[in-house]
Protein backbone atom coordinates (compact mmCIF):
# COMPACT_ATOMS: atom_id res chain seq x y z
CA UNK A 1 0.00 0.00 0.00
CA UNK A 2 2.71 2.42 -0.91
CA UNK A 3 0.24 5.14 -2.53
CA UNK A 4 -1.79 4.98 1.32
CA UNK A 5 -2.08 8.47 2.72
CA UNK A 6 -0.45 8.13 6.25
CA UNK A 7 -3.58 7.53 9.27
CA UNK A 8 -4.16 9.92 11.67
CA UNK A 9 -5.78 10.07 15.21
CA UNK A 10 -8.65 12.37 15.80
CA UNK A 11 -9.09 14.47 19.03
CA UNK A 12 -11.83 16.22 19.23
CA UNK A 13 -13.12 18.88 21.95
CA UNK A 14 -17.02 19.07 22.10
CA UNK A 15 -19.13 21.92 23.04
CA UNK A 16 -19.04 21.07 26.86
CA UNK A 17 -16.09 18.82 27.28
CA UNK A 18 -13.20 19.93 29.04
CA UNK A 19 -10.90 17.77 27.64
CA UNK A 20 -10.23 16.62 23.75
CA UNK A 21 -11.10 13.09 22.70
CA UNK A 22 -10.17 10.24 21.06
CA UNK A 23 -13.13 10.00 18.24
CA UNK A 24 -11.68 7.82 15.55
CA UNK A 25 -9.04 7.86 12.79
CA UNK A 26 -8.84 8.85 9.03
CA UNK A 27 -6.31 9.29 5.95
CA UNK A 28 -4.44 12.58 4.96
CA UNK A 29 -1.62 13.48 2.88
CA UNK A 30 -0.59 16.38 5.58
CA UNK A 31 -1.78 17.92 8.86
CA UNK A 32 -3.53 20.58 7.44
CA UNK A 33 -5.55 18.02 5.47
CA UNK A 34 -6.00 15.77 8.16
CA UNK A 35 -7.78 18.87 10.30
CA UNK A 36 -9.98 19.56 7.44
CA UNK A 37 -10.93 16.06 6.63
CA UNK A 38 -11.73 15.43 10.57
CA UNK A 39 -13.94 18.75 10.45
CA UNK A 40 -16.26 17.24 7.29
CA UNK A 41 -15.90 13.62 8.55
CA UNK A 42 -16.15 14.02 12.54
CA UNK A 43 -18.08 17.34 13.20
CA UNK A 44 -21.00 17.71 10.98
CA UNK A 45 -23.52 17.30 13.38
CA UNK A 46 -22.10 19.87 15.84
CA UNK A 47 -19.82 17.87 17.70
CA UNK A 48 -16.53 19.89 18.18
CA UNK A 49 -14.83 23.64 18.84
CA UNK A 50 -11.23 22.37 18.63
CA UNK A 51 -9.56 19.48 16.90
CA UNK A 52 -6.52 17.95 17.29
CA UNK A 53 -4.46 15.42 14.84
CA UNK A 54 -1.79 13.75 15.78
CA UNK A 55 -0.32 11.28 12.98
CA UNK A 56 -0.95 7.48 14.05
CA UNK A 57 2.96 6.43 14.03
CA UNK A 58 4.04 9.23 16.68
CA UNK A 59 1.82 7.26 19.19
CA UNK A 60 3.45 4.59 21.35
CA UNK A 61 0.92 2.74 22.73
CA UNK A 62 1.43 -0.38 25.56
CA UNK A 63 0.81 -3.58 24.33
CA UNK A 64 -2.07 -5.67 24.90
CA UNK A 65 0.06 -8.60 26.15
CA UNK A 66 1.40 -6.19 29.15
CA UNK A 67 -2.10 -5.65 30.39
CA UNK A 68 -1.84 -8.21 33.44
CA UNK A 69 1.77 -6.57 34.90
CA UNK A 70 0.40 -3.02 34.29
CA UNK A 71 -2.89 -2.48 35.03
CA UNK A 72 -3.90 -5.92 37.41
CA UNK A 73 -1.54 -4.64 40.75
CA UNK A 74 -3.80 -1.30 41.14
CA UNK A 75 -7.01 -3.63 41.29
CA UNK A 76 -6.64 -4.82 44.50
CA UNK A 77 -5.42 -0.76 46.32
CA UNK A 78 -8.71 0.53 47.07
CA UNK A 79 -6.87 2.76 49.54
CA UNK A 80 -5.54 4.77 46.19
CA UNK A 81 -9.48 6.10 45.45
CA UNK A 82 -10.12 9.38 47.43
CA UNK A 83 -14.02 8.12 48.18
CA UNK A 84 -12.94 8.97 51.47
CA UNK A 85 -12.88 12.67 51.66
CA UNK A 86 -16.17 15.00 50.99
CA UNK A 87 -14.94 17.04 48.09
CA UNK A 88 -15.53 20.93 48.55
CA UNK A 89 -18.03 22.31 45.79
CA UNK A 90 -16.29 25.25 45.29
CA UNK A 91 -13.57 22.52 43.96
CA UNK A 92 -16.17 22.06 40.90
CA UNK A 93 -15.67 18.75 38.60
CA UNK A 94 -12.67 16.80 39.29
CA UNK B 1 -34.31 53.88 -3.06
CA UNK B 2 -36.81 51.84 -4.25
CA UNK B 3 -35.52 48.77 -6.60
CA UNK B 4 -37.18 47.35 -9.34
CA UNK B 5 -39.12 44.04 -8.19
CA UNK B 6 -38.39 42.45 -11.21
CA UNK B 7 -34.48 43.12 -10.89
CA UNK B 8 -34.25 41.82 -7.31
CA UNK B 9 -36.08 38.78 -8.47
CA UNK B 10 -33.47 38.39 -11.21
CA UNK B 11 -31.12 38.89 -8.84
CA UNK B 12 -31.75 36.58 -6.07
CA UNK B 13 -32.42 33.88 -8.81
CA UNK B 14 -29.26 34.24 -9.89
CA UNK B 15 -27.72 33.51 -6.73
CA UNK B 16 -30.39 30.90 -5.87
CA UNK B 17 -29.61 29.18 -9.06
CA UNK B 18 -25.85 29.10 -8.52
CA UNK B 19 -25.85 27.46 -5.48
CA UNK B 20 -28.78 25.08 -6.33
CA UNK B 21 -27.01 23.94 -10.09
CA UNK B 22 -23.46 23.74 -8.82
CA UNK B 23 -24.94 21.76 -5.47
CA UNK B 24 -26.55 19.22 -7.30
CA UNK B 25 -23.44 18.90 -9.61
CA UNK B 26 -21.62 17.91 -6.37
CA UNK B 27 -23.92 16.03 -4.90
CA UNK B 28 -23.49 13.64 -7.76
CA UNK B 29 -20.16 12.72 -6.63
CA UNK B 30 -21.73 11.56 -3.45
CA UNK B 31 -20.44 7.70 -3.00
CA UNK B 32 -18.25 8.05 -6.01
CA UNK B 33 -15.32 10.27 -5.06
CA UNK B 34 -11.79 8.63 -4.50
CA UNK B 35 -11.17 8.14 -0.92
CA UNK B 36 -14.30 8.14 2.26
CA UNK B 37 -13.01 11.62 3.48
CA UNK B 38 -13.38 13.21 0.44
CA UNK B 39 -16.38 11.91 -0.41
CA UNK B 40 -17.51 12.88 3.11
CA UNK B 41 -15.90 16.83 2.36
CA UNK B 42 -18.10 16.68 -1.05
CA UNK B 43 -21.46 15.91 0.92
CA UNK B 44 -21.36 18.29 2.95
CA UNK B 45 -19.71 21.09 0.50
CA UNK B 46 -23.00 20.55 -1.74
CA UNK B 47 -25.63 20.21 1.62
CA UNK B 48 -24.28 23.92 2.33
CA UNK B 49 -24.59 25.23 -1.30
CA UNK B 50 -28.21 23.46 -0.77
CA UNK B 51 -29.09 25.18 2.21
CA UNK B 52 -27.90 28.37 0.57
CA UNK B 53 -30.05 27.71 -2.05
CA UNK B 54 -33.12 27.25 0.42
CA UNK B 55 -32.25 30.65 1.27
CA UNK B 56 -31.53 32.40 -1.78
CA UNK B 57 -34.86 30.88 -3.71
CA UNK B 58 -37.06 31.58 -0.44
CA UNK B 59 -36.75 34.94 -0.61
CA UNK B 60 -36.85 35.36 -4.23
CA UNK B 61 -40.25 33.78 -4.07
CA UNK B 62 -40.95 36.02 -1.35
CA UNK B 63 -40.13 38.85 -3.57
CA UNK B 64 -41.77 37.44 -6.11
CA UNK B 65 -45.49 37.13 -4.22
CA UNK B 66 -47.22 34.37 -6.46
CA UNK B 67 -47.29 32.17 -3.63
CA UNK B 68 -44.43 29.98 -4.74
CA UNK B 69 -41.79 28.19 -2.37
CA UNK B 70 -38.99 27.32 -2.72
CA UNK B 71 -39.24 24.64 -4.26
CA UNK B 72 -41.33 25.36 -6.82
CA UNK B 73 -38.76 27.45 -8.13
CA UNK B 74 -36.57 24.77 -7.75
CA UNK B 75 -38.26 21.76 -9.08
CA UNK B 76 -40.77 23.38 -11.45
CA UNK B 77 -39.06 25.81 -13.52
CA UNK B 78 -37.68 25.00 -17.32
CA UNK B 79 -33.87 25.29 -18.31
CA UNK B 80 -34.57 28.40 -19.93
CA UNK B 81 -36.15 29.90 -16.56
CA UNK B 82 -32.76 29.23 -15.10
CA UNK B 83 -30.13 31.83 -14.19
CA UNK B 84 -26.90 30.03 -12.86
CA UNK B 85 -23.73 30.50 -14.61
CA UNK B 86 -22.28 28.38 -17.17
CA UNK B 87 -19.88 27.29 -15.02
CA UNK B 88 -21.83 26.09 -12.28
CA UNK B 89 -23.97 23.32 -14.75
CA UNK B 90 -20.67 22.12 -16.49
CA UNK B 91 -20.69 18.17 -16.11
CA UNK B 92 -18.33 16.94 -13.03
CA UNK B 93 -15.55 15.25 -15.29
CA UNK B 94 -12.75 13.96 -13.09
CA UNK B 95 -12.52 14.56 -9.49
CA UNK B 96 -9.37 17.39 -10.06
CA UNK B 97 -11.72 19.18 -13.17
CA UNK B 98 -14.37 19.24 -9.98
CA UNK B 99 -12.46 20.79 -7.59
CA UNK B 100 -11.02 23.10 -9.74
CA UNK B 101 -14.83 24.55 -10.91
CA UNK B 102 -15.37 24.58 -7.03
CA UNK B 103 -12.25 26.44 -6.29
CA UNK B 104 -13.21 28.62 -9.33
CA UNK B 105 -16.81 29.27 -7.99
CA UNK B 106 -15.95 29.29 -4.15
CA UNK B 107 -13.45 32.02 -5.25
CA UNK B 108 -16.24 34.19 -6.54
CA UNK B 109 -18.11 33.64 -3.88
CA UNK B 110 -15.75 34.36 -1.36
CA UNK B 111 -15.41 37.95 -2.74
CA UNK B 112 -19.05 38.42 -3.52
CA UNK B 113 -20.44 37.44 0.55
CA UNK B 114 -17.88 39.84 1.47
CA UNK B 115 -19.91 42.56 -0.59
CA UNK B 116 -23.17 41.18 0.06
CA UNK B 117 -22.84 41.18 3.95
CA UNK B 118 -22.70 45.28 3.77
CA UNK B 119 -25.98 44.88 1.52
CA UNK B 120 -28.38 47.69 1.94
CA UNK B 121 -30.99 45.12 1.53
CA UNK B 122 -31.24 43.56 5.34
CA UNK B 123 -32.41 39.93 4.30
CA UNK B 124 -29.46 39.80 1.44
CA UNK B 125 -27.33 41.36 3.90
CA UNK B 126 -28.22 38.09 6.26
CA UNK B 127 -28.03 35.34 3.57
CA UNK B 128 -24.78 36.67 3.21
CA UNK B 129 -23.02 36.66 6.40
CA UNK B 130 -24.46 32.78 7.38
CA UNK B 131 -23.30 31.53 3.84
CA UNK B 132 -19.82 33.45 4.07
CA UNK B 133 -19.08 31.77 6.95
CA UNK B 134 -19.72 28.14 4.65
CA UNK B 135 -17.58 30.47 1.78
CA UNK B 136 -14.59 30.64 3.71
CA UNK B 137 -14.08 27.17 4.44
CA UNK B 138 -15.06 25.86 0.54
CA UNK B 139 -12.07 28.07 -0.62
CA UNK B 140 -9.71 26.95 1.38
CA UNK B 141 -10.46 23.67 1.02
CA UNK B 142 -10.73 23.65 -2.45
CA UNK B 143 -7.53 25.63 -3.28
CA UNK B 144 -5.74 23.35 -1.02
CA UNK B 145 -6.61 20.31 -3.20
CA UNK B 146 -5.84 22.56 -6.25
CA UNK B 147 -2.21 23.05 -4.90
CA UNK B 148 -2.52 19.44 -3.87
CA UNK B 149 -3.40 17.99 -7.62
CA UNK B 150 -1.67 21.07 -9.06
CA UNK B 151 1.66 20.53 -7.94
CA UNK B 152 0.97 16.73 -7.35
CA UNK B 153 2.25 14.03 -9.37
CA UNK B 154 2.95 14.20 -13.38
CA UNK B 155 -0.18 12.79 -14.26
CA UNK B 156 -2.42 15.40 -11.57
CA UNK B 157 -0.80 18.35 -12.98
CA UNK B 158 -1.81 17.38 -16.54
CA UNK B 159 -5.12 16.35 -15.65
CA UNK B 160 -5.53 19.89 -13.56
CA UNK B 161 -3.59 21.81 -16.32
CA UNK B 162 -6.09 20.46 -18.48
CA UNK B 163 -9.11 21.07 -16.20
CA UNK B 164 -7.80 24.92 -16.36
CA UNK B 165 -8.24 24.77 -20.33
CA UNK B 166 -11.76 23.72 -19.98
CA UNK B 167 -13.17 25.60 -17.45
CA UNK B 168 -11.25 28.92 -17.99
CA UNK B 169 -13.65 30.47 -20.78
CA UNK B 170 -16.38 30.17 -18.51
CA UNK B 171 -14.78 32.59 -15.87
CA UNK B 172 -15.47 35.49 -17.82
CA UNK B 173 -19.30 35.30 -17.51
CA UNK B 174 -19.32 35.50 -13.69
CA UNK B 175 -18.28 39.21 -14.38
CA UNK B 176 -20.80 40.43 -16.47
CA UNK B 177 -23.03 42.92 -15.80
CA UNK B 178 -26.47 44.32 -17.01
CA UNK B 179 -29.31 46.46 -16.03
CA UNK B 180 -30.22 44.12 -13.64
CA UNK B 181 -26.51 44.80 -11.79
CA UNK B 182 -26.73 48.14 -12.69
CA UNK B 183 -29.92 48.85 -11.08
CA UNK B 184 -28.56 46.29 -7.47
CA UNK B 185 -25.07 48.54 -7.50
CA UNK B 186 -27.76 51.87 -7.26
CA UNK B 187 -30.05 50.78 -4.14
CA UNK B 188 -26.18 49.46 -2.97
CA UNK B 189 -28.10 46.26 -2.75
CA UNK B 190 -25.07 44.08 -4.72
CA UNK B 191 -22.26 44.97 -6.15
CA UNK B 192 -21.43 45.36 -10.19
CA UNK B 193 -19.87 41.93 -10.63
CA UNK B 194 -17.20 43.63 -12.87
CA UNK B 195 -15.68 45.42 -10.09
CA UNK B 196 -15.14 41.99 -7.74
CA UNK B 197 -12.92 41.29 -11.11
CA UNK B 198 -9.09 42.51 -9.74
CA UNK B 199 -9.87 41.33 -5.97
CA UNK B 200 -10.97 37.52 -7.71
CA UNK B 201 -7.85 37.94 -10.02
CA UNK B 202 -5.37 38.34 -7.27
CA UNK B 203 -7.14 35.55 -5.44
CA UNK B 204 -6.94 32.95 -7.98
CA UNK B 205 -3.69 33.89 -9.32
CA UNK B 206 -1.83 33.25 -6.30
CA UNK B 207 -3.50 29.67 -5.61
CA UNK B 208 -3.19 29.11 -9.31
CA UNK B 209 1.06 29.83 -9.24
CA UNK B 210 1.03 27.53 -6.23
CA UNK B 211 -0.25 24.87 -8.20
CA UNK B 212 1.82 25.97 -10.59
CA UNK B 213 -0.90 25.70 -13.37
CA UNK B 214 -0.87 28.80 -16.30
CA UNK B 215 -3.84 30.68 -16.95
CA UNK B 216 -4.63 30.20 -20.56
CA UNK B 217 -4.21 33.58 -22.33
CA UNK B 218 -7.42 32.89 -24.45
CA UNK B 219 -9.60 35.92 -23.12
CA UNK B 220 -12.98 34.59 -25.02
CA UNK B 221 -15.47 34.25 -22.57
CA UNK B 222 -18.85 31.59 -22.70
CA UNK B 223 -21.96 33.54 -21.63
CA UNK B 224 -25.92 33.16 -21.84
CA UNK B 225 -26.09 31.48 -18.17
CA UNK B 226 -27.17 34.29 -15.75
CA UNK B 227 -29.43 36.21 -18.23
CA UNK B 228 -30.61 32.66 -19.34
CA UNK B 229 -29.74 32.91 -23.09
CA UNK B 230 -28.80 30.56 -23.63
CA UNK B 231 -27.57 27.67 -21.44
CA UNK B 232 -25.19 24.37 -22.44
CA UNK B 233 -27.13 21.74 -23.40
CA UNK B 234 -26.15 20.06 -19.94
CA UNK B 235 -28.42 21.81 -17.91
CA UNK B 236 -31.45 19.89 -19.21
CA UNK B 237 -30.02 16.38 -18.64
CA UNK B 238 -28.97 17.67 -14.74
CA UNK B 239 -32.60 18.88 -14.50
CA UNK B 240 -34.07 15.82 -15.81
CA UNK B 241 -32.56 13.95 -13.00
CA UNK B 242 -32.87 16.45 -10.29
CA UNK B 243 -36.27 17.56 -10.80
CA UNK B 244 -37.62 13.55 -12.09
CA UNK B 245 -39.44 13.19 -8.61
CA UNK B 246 -41.40 16.56 -8.73
CA UNK B 247 -41.91 15.75 -12.40
CA UNK B 248 -43.45 12.43 -12.06
CA UNK B 249 -45.58 12.51 -8.69
CA UNK B 250 -46.60 16.45 -8.66
CA UNK B 251 -46.83 17.39 -5.44
CA UNK B 252 -45.42 14.58 -3.56
CA UNK B 253 -43.87 14.71 0.23
CA UNK B 254 -42.30 12.36 2.45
Amino acid sequence: MKNEWPLWEIFIRGQHGMSHRHVGSLHAPDAEMAVKNARDVYTRRNEGVSIWVVEAKHISATAPGDKGPLFEPSESKVYRHPTFFDIPEEVGSM
Amino acid sequence: MAVDKQHLLQFLLRQGDNTLVLGHRVSEWCGHSPILEEDIALANTALDLIGQTQMWLGYAAEVQGEGKSSDDLAFLRDAWDFRNVLLAELPNGDFGRTLLRQFLFDAFQSVLMGRLMKSSDETVAAIAAKASKEVTYHVERSADTVVGLGDGTEESHRRMQEALEYLWPYVGELFESDETDAAMAAAGIAPDPASLREEYDALIGKVLAEATLDIPAATYAHKGGRTGYMHTEHLGHLLTSMQWLQRAYPGCEW
